[in-house]
């Protein structure tokens, strides 16, 4: 699903709308925010997402900026899953969510129905051509018994504004219903 | 062209006989909702945060704290709200709680908070009320005692495009 975040006029004030996305009926296996418009500070995505796997797992959800794929994301993070506490980190990921516990949503497992993963990334300074750039998450899903909360923050090291967003899950896909908003910040 | 991040209402405890503050009527015509706080409890008790006036066991919640020395995590589950505060709260606390998507009417409402105790811990909290219902009131309730005057609690509405 592409959404071209650049097009139309914004509202008006320091905290903007600039697109969003609802997954439909079918799901979808990507969410992408397309020509971003480097006239804002800070961008932020609040998303609620849900996987359409049946594992009982959780799915790792991925972003990457500007289509790079490449090995060039790393990110640390400290989780509590309602029993214990943890805590790690990943170099060289091919994306800022990858490698497992990051960014996670529960698949459609059985008794999870309804029950949606929910999510506030950051992304500083996006626009800047002289440092890479740091986003930090805050995403947590409960589902009456389990659950994960997280603080996470990641790093793609490039120092290319960011004019792209591609969201994706490790396996399967974003079921309908999973909504992303992209704001923008103004500085 | 109408704001995008703006406040709805913002209520000030006074006196000392409010357990609970409720914003009532919530509009619509929002995607997000974020209450911000900054309370002090008269007692060392729990509080929750509740939607709808439901005080029902919909409610479920698993958290992450750092008390300086030491990281720990716990779950409620069938609870009677979101745990908002837990532990010693005489102390003032402050808190932002994210509850994404809350005017839908097809998923179960999921609620994020960073939530600081200023003295003794800070966590991370995530909620879930098992409803598919529009959320229409928010509630800050304390299970004993009261909320001291000069709390304050702020909701606002974000609205995505």
């Amino acid at each position: 699903m592409l959404i071209l975040a650049g097009v139309g006029a914004g509202p008006s004030g320091d905290y903007q709308s600039i697109a969003t996305t609802t997954v439909g009926s079918g799901g979808s296996s990507t969410v992408t925010f397309d020509n971003i418009s480097g006239t804002y500070k800070h961008l932020q995505v609040r998303y609620i997402a849900r996987n359409s796997g049946t594992g009982d797992n959780f799915i790792a959800m991925k972003w990457i900026f500007n289509s790079d794929a490449t090995a060039v994301y790393s990110n640390h993070y400290i989780y509590g899953n309602g029993a214990a506490t943890g805590s790690a980190a990943t170099t060289s990921a091919s994306s800022a969510g990858g490698d497992g516990m990051l960014g996670m949503i529960k698949d459609n497992a059985a008794g999870y129905t309804n029950m949606y993963a929910a999510g506030v990334l950051d992304i500083l300074d996006y626009a800047n051509t002289n440092k890479y750039k740091t986003c930090r998450l805050l995403w947590g899903e409960d589902l009456n018994g389990s659950g994960r909360v997280a603080l996470q923050s990641a790093n793609w090291q490039k120092t290319t504004a960011i004019n792209r967003i591609d969201f994706s899950c490790a396996t399967g896909d974003f079921m309908q219903y999973s909504q992303f908003a992209l704001y923008g910040i103004k500085g | 062209m109408p704001a995008t991040y703006e406040p709805i209402s913002t209520q000030t405890v006074s006196g000392t006989s409010t357990s609970t503050v409720t914003f009532s009527s919530v509009p619509q015509t929002y995607t997000d909702l974020v209450l911000v706080s900054a309370i002090t409890q008269s007692a060392d008790v729990a509080s929750y945060l509740r939607f709808n006036s439901d005080t029902g066991t919909n409610y479920s919640r698993t958290r992450l704290v750092g008390t300086g020395s030491s990281a720990t995590s716990a779950r409620g589950t069938n609870d009677v709200g979101i745990e908002f505060y837990f532990g010693t709260l005489t102390n003032l606390g402050n808190t932002i709680w994210q509850i994404n998507n809350y005017s839908n009417t097809t998923t179960y409402k999921t609620a994020l908070g960073r939530i600081n105790n200023t003295f003794d811990w800070l966590g991370a909290s995530v909620g879930l009320w098992r409803s598919t219902a529009a959320i229409s009131t928010v509630s800050y309730t304390v299970s004993s005692g009261y909320i001291v005057a000069g709390s304050t609690l702020t909701l606002y509405g974000i609205k995505a495009a």
